[in-house]
């Protein structure tokens, strides 16, 4: 279709666009299309096969392995009172996994609060994410070089800075792309509008993509919108939108690469809706068996993005039961480590919590800080 | 040179725009239209629609997309059309501008300058006359400022783009074109966190800012007829507040009136006479006393003058507290 906000579909190859978003703009969300590379039996669909080398794949899939085991390890370590709240990212691997691929060195993302793939897909160390999460602030400074933001806990509250960030970029005329991602409670916000509009005004390089998990904790998408996909939402913000299977990774991934290509290229925002179900409760303090339905969970179970991925690694010939169990000892012992130097960094010192409140120290904190210290002392 | 306050709000972004590129302004009709105070007359011509950008309608994404740029490197000086349009961009400041540093123990920061007119006098419609300073004095990691004359305006404002802090810098709108004043035209800064001493006196204190500050002077004028001598402290930085100029005037005079055209309860009036209270007790002849807004919504023109300080209710405070 045509129109305002929705460019023409280009023959493949075509020339003199700035986006040069060939694939995304075939699947038109108005039309209840949805792009998927993998079917859930991990059937390729060859013309939109992203060209990856079985290195990349390997990776991929690694990463993906790695989260279900680190999110299943933080639920393990918080009913034993060892972790903060945690909130799973079971099911959403190939989203956060997909989504990260994509993202470049210089690029920047601005993640949600369920992100743990995404992190570690960036690089971000596992020791550090737990760390925030077992309660301190320090596991959310990023290494340098890195940019990624923290976890943004107030809803959609990260997507006006991603969108400054590319408003930076745009001015400092960097090739770079601002990825962002949200859940489908978040584009109820007035800051999910207010950063998307500003996006499609400014023609920011960013990259939104919502992970569409079905649920705001126990609120179905159904209350969150009565449009029909998320993605669609994009049209009205004057740049394209493209629905993909959240359960398979290539979907993911070509989706998001091919909107971050566009981006650095100066071709402006997408919103990438990815499609998936949130397999566990919303957070360690949820229990989802109060609103959602056994059936419907089933039925997610098989449609398992690892499973998925691994099928199509198999046909491939790129995955086999000594690659799996490698793959499997070898995050056991990352997430065992990382959860060994996560709980053997000293907490924090009193001055860490007072010191980055302002550049510099001020009287007032002084005295505050240093009461708490005598506290400390005394105790 | 001769300004206005609102020529050296200008003057001061335009000096510091010079000598740094990474210095944006946005906001709603800041551009083309130089706001809608002309606080930016003249930039958009000079710098451009890249570094002096009219935005959409959108407070909150104003200062949601300031903190993207300045985690990127940048140096946005957001502004906000009226104070009374800020609640909008209120979670954007309390839940990340304010604690980015913190949040990431300094890996990234946001050293936003956020400009925005604030408080009354000048017979605008409703939510155009807010004074609600306290509600982010109340906010760690925010810097509130708010200049009373020119001088300081230009001073206090470039001290505020140098920080490596997030600054609400707020501007008196009846005082924008009150007064003229002799101003350097170079750079300079009036430092941050520091309040002035604007009238040395003898009997007793008033402790205000902004707009408050020609009316403490009015009212001082007064008192001196009846033989008392009134020290103003200007505390022009709000949060966080310059304790040791106020507390020395305190305890120097003996008496301490604040004045301010916010509501008085949980004002920052409270704030200084318990400050006062905890720190110079055994100095003082008579209670703090506050001459502030009333704890109603702040009435529309016809009634206003109800409702703010006036130098009258500043000298009844001052007589009353030197009968003690």
């Amino acid at each position: 279709m045509t129109g305002p906000g929705r460019r023409a579909v280009r023959p493949r190859g075509g020339s003199g666009t700035q986006r040069g978003n060939m694939m995304i703009e075939r699947f038109d969300p108005l039309k209840g299309e949805r792009l998927q590379v993998l079917d859930p039996d991990g059937n390729v669909r060859k013309d939109l096969e992203p060209a990856l080398s079985a290195d990349d794949l390997r990776r991929m899939y690694e990463r993906m392995v790695l989260t279900r085991l680190a999110d299943a390890k933080a639920l393990k370590l918080q009913r034993q009172g060892r972790f903060g709240t945690h909130a799973s990212s079971r099911g959403h691997e190939a989203c956060q996994v997909g989504m990260a691929t994509a993202v470049a060195k210089g690029d920047w993302y601005f993640p949600y609060f369920r992100d743990l793939g995404a992190y570690l897909t960036l690089g971000y160390p596992l020791k550090d994410f737990y760390h925030y999460w077992m309660g301190n602030e320090a596991g959310m400074r990023a290494p340098d070089g890195l940019n990624v933001f923290p976890v943004a806990i107030p809803v959609a509250s990260q997507i006006p800075h991603a969108v400054g960030a590319g408003m930076a970029a745009n001015y400092r005329k960097l090739p770079v792309a601002v990825f962002c991602a949200f859940g489908d409670g978040a584009t109820s916000q007035g800051d999910f509008h207010e950063g998307l509009n500003f996006a499609g005004v400014f023609k920011t390089p960013n990259v939104f993509v919502c992970y569409n998990n079905q649920f705001a904790i126990s609120l179905p998408r159904s209350r969150q919108t009565a449009a029909a996909t998320i993605a669609q939402k994009a049209v009205a913000y004057g740049f394209p939108g493209v629905q993909v299977d959240g359960n398979d990774v290539l979907a993911v991934y070509a989706a998001s690469a091919e909107a971050a290509a566009g981006a650095r290229r100066g071709g402006g925002p997408t919103l990438i809706e990815a499609y998936t179900y949130r397999m566990g409760d919303h957070t360690t303090s949820d229990d989802a068996a109060r609103y959602r339905l056994k059936d419907e969970l089933a039925e997610w179970e098989k449609r398992d993005p690892i499973v998925r991925f691994r099928e199509y690694l198999k046909t491939k010939g790129v995955w086999d039961d000594a690659y799996e169990k490698k793959v499997q000892e070898e995050s056991s012992q990352a997430v065992e480590k990382a959860v060994g130097e996560a709980e053997s960094r000293p907490p924090a010192a009193i001055k860490d919590l007072f010191a980055y409140t302002y550049a510099a120290m001020t009287p007032n904190l002084e005295e505050e800080m240093a009461e708490a210290g005598a506290k400390e002392a005394s105790r | 040179m001769i300004m206005t306050m609102i020529q050296a709000i200008t003057n001061a972004l335009s000096l510091e725009m010079e000598r740094d590129d990474g210095f944006v302004l946005l906001g709603e009709d800041i551009g083309r239209n130089g706001g809608v105070f002309r606080a930016t007359d003249g930039l958009f011509d000079k710098f451009g629609p890249e570094r002096v950008i009219d935005t959409p309608l959108a407070e909150s994404a104003i200062i949601g997309t300031s903190l993207g740029m300045a985690a990127a490197g940048l140096k946005p000086v957001p502004e906000i059309q009226f104070m009374g349009f800020i609640y909008p961009a209120f979670n954007q400041i309390i839940s990340h501008v304010a604690r980015l540093r913190n949040r990431t123990r300094g890996r990234f920061t946001a050293p936003l300058t956020i400009r925005t007119p604030y408080g009354a006098g000048v017979r605008a419609l409703e939510h155009h006359s807010e004074s609600t300073e306290a509600l982010f004095c109340q906010i760690p990691g925010l810097v509130v400022a708010a200049p009373s004359n020119p001088y300081d305006a230009k001073g206090l404002l470039i001290a505020a783009l140098r920080s490596d802090d997030p600054v609400l810098f707020l501007e008196p709108t009846r005082l924008y074109r009150a007064e003229k004043r002799e101003v350097p035209g170079e750079a300079y800064e009036v430092p941050l966190g520091r309040a002035a001493v604007v009238r040395e006196g003898k009997d007793l204190s008033l402790i205000a800012w902004g707009a408050m500050i020609p009316v403490c002077v009015k009212a001082a004028d007064a008192a001196a007829a009846d033989g008392v001598s009134v020290e103003i402290v200007d505390v022009r930085t709000l949060s966080p507040m310059d304790r040791e100029t106020i507390l020395a005037s305190a305890r120097k005079t003996g008496r301490a009136v604040v004045v301010h055209e916010a509501p008085k309860t949980c004002g920052l009036g409270a704030e200084i006479a318990a400050l006062v209270g905890e720190s110079a007790l055994l100095n003082l002849n008579g209670p703090v006393l506050r001459v502030t807004g009333q704890d109603i919504t702040p009435p529309l023109p016809k009634s206003e003058d109800h409702y703010y300080p006036s130098p009258e209710r500043v000298l009844r405070a001052i007589r009353r507290l030197m009968e003690f």
